[in-house]
């Protein structure tokens, strides 16, 4: 199994993708899809990717809902700057924390997470220094910034990636 | 061929909603990159329109097909993961290459390169900005 | 009453759709730096995916979503290249 599918999940995820774009379930499509998703596997497995291996798996559920809600919160406060932004503009600045994450994966879904949340968006990451460069939107206490992002997602985030 | 009119009152209504929140929220993020002053702080702004938008509007596609033709309609579940997946992406992208060309530039605004030692741990805490 | 609610709202909501493409619009048509132009253009694609997903459920047509569908992809791929080249220079490394 491990062989022929390195990637179950990716495998699964592409078979499922192309079911949606051709909108059926019929036993053709299936097995097309199936071939389709087997192939880019082992294209992907060529690329040789880092691999990760998933400690506790089931906090990404959790993790997902934090991530939901703090997405809709900082929707509504970026709203809330913009349409006051040509009154007073925004405080908004640089930030630089350090990131105790080592893994690749767990790197890259950060960044996704940062700066996909309304109001901070990831600039840049040393991987010597480990050192993180964000901006933030509204930057009224730097330590409320570094605190907020390291016990809801840095945190979890090696706690999953292990 | 069924038509939107066709749509019950209480789908209308909600598919209205949603789709009303959407674009409002779109238009506030395109507000955002018209009205921020630093680049830095534009580039919040397309994240609205890509969270919060893109949800909404498909949201309400959504529901509006799933009255209309008795089946889920699932391209839309495509275009939000799809949406949700690569915006994050492309900012990071051209944040990264706008503080590289700023330093090149020499701009003081921006942070200079992190220089510490990797086994100094008294470096952070914003020491840059 | 039902009908007139519904397309009212698609019509007030393809105003909005279009003012914010017209402030990308700006965004990108004035710059002042080649990264502003590139945000332009990305939110511009965002916006106009929209735009057709609005129509779709205006004619209750499910053929815009597939345009939608490639718009989504094609901006990508160009927002991830002028990235790369305002970073290095060069599209392909």
């Amino acid at each position: 199994m491990r062989v022929w599918l390195p990637y179950p999940l990716l495998f699964l995820g592409l078979l499922i993708v192309w079911l949606l774009i051709n909108q059926s379930l019929s036993p053709g499509q299936i097995v097309l899809g199936a071939i389709l998703s087997a192939l880019l596997v082992w294209i992907m497995g060529n690329l040789q990717p880092h691999k990760s291996t998933l400690r506790r798996a089931g906090l990404l559920l959790p993790l997902a809902g934090h991530i939901a809600v703090d997405v809709f919160r900082s929707n509504l406060a970026v709203m809330k700057v913009i349409l006051k932004a040509g009154r007073h503009p925004a405080n908004s600045g640089f930030l630089t924390m350090k990131i105790e994450l080592e893994d690749e994966n767990a790197l890259a879904m950060l960044a996704c997470i940062l700066t996909a949340t309304p109001g901070t968006a990831w600039l840049e990451h040393d991987r010597q220094t480990k050192l993180l460069t964000l901006h933030v939107l509204d930057l009224e206490n730097e330590q409320y910034w570094i605190d907020l992002i390291t016990r809801r997602y840095v945190t979890p985030l090696k706690e999953i990636f292990g | 061929m069924s038509h939107v009119t066709d749509l019950p009152i209480w789908a209308a209504a909600l598919v209205c909603l949603l789709l009303l929140a959407g674009s409002a929220m779109t238009l506030i993020g395109a507000l955002g990159l018209l009205k921020l002053d630093s680049f830095y702080s534009r580039l919040h702004a397309p994240t609205l329109a890509a969270s919060g938008g893109v949800l909404l509007i498909s949201l309400a596609s959504m529901i509006c097909f799933a009255v209309l033709q008795s089946r889920w309609i699932f391209h839309e579940v495509l275009i939000v993961s799809f949406v949700v997946l690569t915006t994050p992406v492309t900012l990071m992208m051209l944040g990264q290459s706008a503080l590289y060309r700023d330093r090149f530039e020499g701009e003081h605004d921006v942070p200079s390169k992190p220089s510490g030692e990797p086994v100094d741990p008294d470096l952070d805490n914003g020491a840059d900005v | 009453m039902s009908e007139l609610l519904i397309i009212w709202a698609i019509l007030v909501s393809q105003i909005l759709l279009s003012l914010a493409m017209g402030c990308a619009l700006y965004r990108m048509a004035r710059g002042p730096r080649a990264q502003d132009r590139i945000l332009g253009l990305d939110a511009l694609y965002i916006i106009a995916m929209l735009l057709l997903v609005t129509f779709g459920i205006r004619t209750a047509n499910t053929i815009y979503f597939e345009s939608a569908l490639i718009i989504a992809l094609l901006g990508f791929v160009s927002s991830i290249a002028f990235a790369k080249f305002l970073m290095r220079g060069e599209v392909i490394e």
